[in-house]
């Protein structure tokens, strides 16, 4: 089983990250489950959502204590939240940031960092004040973690899109190489 | 042609009204089940579905509504939780006594108060008598899956009651997972429009719900227990079908592992997966656990709980509400299933998940081992314990 954790603010589309995953991995023929941290969603307020993957169908339905891997959309979250509470030993975060992975120093957890922020907007998605980067940070994800292929995720956003459907694609394709610490 | 999509519990709900076909969705919107109403309007709005959406000022306006809608021929399906369900308690009792088949969808949350809106039984626990029969999904295919059947179940002519199907708030409801559902037509040919034998027409004047004084109350009553007794049968047959057209299986009550168990902890709802999570890591510990999930509380299954766990030492009632001054409401069920029994395990009652709390293998694993030391004992004391519970916030005396 493999466990993913997002931190991000309400409105940023930390939820829809965990689902854009699920719909990627299930694409792929994994079992899979995404559910929001439930009953805290405020614009601006931190958030959490989570995905599960696995070949077997999914039993557990408790939340997600000791991912495999924390994805951070917003960068100042990583005053306010100790993004790595229980992520298990040497495994991987993925930061939104303009940053390199060494200015963080996060002990033995592999550090990488995409600017989602600026790929977004650059894409047109969201206000530089105010991005959704969840599909940006998805293609980021699927490069560092090789769990999805980008092909899944870009499939996964283009269904979950609303609007700006190849937006969306191009941001998530323009993340996956933007990634830095590979 | 069976289909697959990723969906939040809410929606499987949704999409099983759909697929039956309901003509009337009185509904009120409350958190965790709003998205129910929200699709059901999308779907009419899309011209999925032809379905008259009646949007009321209450629960208690939308349960009367659905009764009146029902009552006139209608198939009638709504969605609530919590303060709603408990909002619309005094109408649940005409439903079911007006032999009317509403499917309701709960999504299971704790009532008030302290204000909350997270998952625990204690909405439809309070409704355990008002006459509808409930089933309790563990995941968003059962949640599909259960909605649909409870359609052919409740609108039997030998049952003719209505049905709550719970889904705990936000494990189920707000939660994406796969689910199979088959096409339109093979649910068509499932689920036949509703044929009642009776209805409201003006060309045929009937009394619906009519006054019953002391020399007939009691036959209507009868009449009543009797169906519900007859949905045993009901609802065996058409989960039985159900597993012929579409391959999934049903039970009542489910057993995993129970055979050579010394402890079987009973479950309802999402935290059952969890709990055979928690066996299997208990039975490569060495430690013979075994795990009973109530599917149907109502009609209660007296029989099948007793022949799960024959062998066990020790039942462990793993439930999420509470009855204050009594314990949990299952396990005094539970105990009610073996009260003639001459031979019967020991009975032991935990608390556990209320108001949303996280429900985890450790505590699946503290339930295994308090169980086996009473049994061990052969003392069950106290007969409620309260799991995963900070005492430090509860001060003796209760002061």
């Amino acid at each position: 089983m493999y466990e993913v954790r997002f931190h991000g603010r309400g409105g940023q589309g930390a939820v829809t990250a965990a689902n854009i995953l699920a719909v990627a991995a299930f694409k792929e023929g994994k079992e899979v489950q995404a559910f929001p941290m439930f009953g805290v969603e405020r614009r601006g307020a931190p958030v959490m959502a989570f995905t599960r993957i696995d070949e077997k169908p999914i039993d557990v339905k408790t939340l997600i204590y000791n991912p495999d891997f924390v994805v951070v959309l917003d960068p100042t979250l990583m005053e306010v939240v100790n993004v790595t509470e229980g992520l298990k030993d040497g495994s991987p975060v993925i930061i939104n940031t303009k940053k390199n992975p060494e200015e963080f120093n996060l002990g033995n957890y592999k550090v990488y960092t995409v600017d989602a922020t600026t790929i977004a907007v650059e894409n047109g998605l969201g206000t530089p004040m105010s991005p959704i980067v969840n599909t940006a940070i998805i293609g980021s994800f699927a490069r560092v973690s090789g769990i999805v292929k980008l092909e899944s995720v870009i499939e996964a956003v283009r269904e979950l899109s609303p609007v700006k459907k190849e937006e969306n694609v191009k941001a998530a394709e323009m993340a996956y190489k933007a990634v830095k610490g590979l | 042609m069976e289909m697959k999509e990723i969906i939040r519990g809410n929606m499987a709900t949704a999409l099983a009204a759909k697929m039956a076909r309901v003509e009337v969705v009185p509904a009120f919107p409350i958190t965790p089940s709003t998205l129910f109403p929200e699709k059901i309007s999308e779907y009419i709005a899309n011209g999925e579905l032809d379905a008259e959406m009646i949007l009321v000022e209450s629960e208690h306006s939308a349960m009367s509504a659905a009764v009146g809608a029902s009552a006139a021929g209608a198939r009638v399906a709504t969605a609530t939780a919590s303060q709603g369900l408990a909002l619309m308690h005094e109408i649940l009792f005409i439903a079911s006594s007006m032999r009317l088949p509403i499917v309701m969808a709960i999504g299971n949350r704790a009532l008030s108060g302290p204000i909350n809106i997270w998952a625990d039984h204690s909405d439809t626990m309070a409704e355990r008598d008002s006459g509808w029969m409930q089933f309790y999904a563990e995941n968003n295919q059962e949640a599909f899956d259960l909605m649909l059947m409870a359609f052919r179940i409740a609108e039997d002519r030998r049952v003719l009651l209505p049905a709550m199907i719970g889904l705990d708030a936000f494990t189920l409801t707000h939660t994406m997972e796969p689910v199979d559902y088959p096409s339109q037509e093979e649910v068509d040919d499932f689920l036949p429009p509703y044929n009642p034998p009776y209805t409201l027409d003006v060309k045929r004047p009937m009394t619906f719900g009519s006054f019953a004084t002391p020399d007939s109350y009691m036959e209507f009553k009868w009449a009543q227990t009797v169906a519900i007794e007859n949905s045993y049968k009901v609802i065996d047959e058409v989960f039985e079908e159900y597993k012929k057209r579409f391959g999934r299986e049903y039970k009542r009550v489910s057993g995993f592992m129970t055979e050579d168990a010394d402890v079987v902890i009973v479950s309802m709802g999402s935290a059952s997966g969890t709990l055979r999570d928690a066996v299997r890591r208990m039975r490569k510990e060495g430690m013979k656990v075994g795990a009973v999930k109530i599917t149907t509380f109502r009609p209660f299954p007296f029989k099948e709980i007793k022949e799960l766990t024959k062998n066990a030492k020790i039942i462990a009632v793993a439930e999420r509400a509470i009855s204050p001054g009594f314990g949990g409401p299952v396990a005094g069920e539970i105990a009610t299933a073996f009260i003639n029994e001459k031979e019967r395990p020991l009975i032991s009652d935990f608390i556990i998940g209320l108001g949303g709390r996280d429900i985890t293998q450790k505590d699946f694993k503290y339930i295994a081992e308090t169980a086996l030391k009473e049994a061990e004992s052969g003392e069950v004391s106290p007969w409620v314990k309260w799991v995963n519970i900070n005492p430090e916030e509860v001060p003796p005396g209760g002061e």
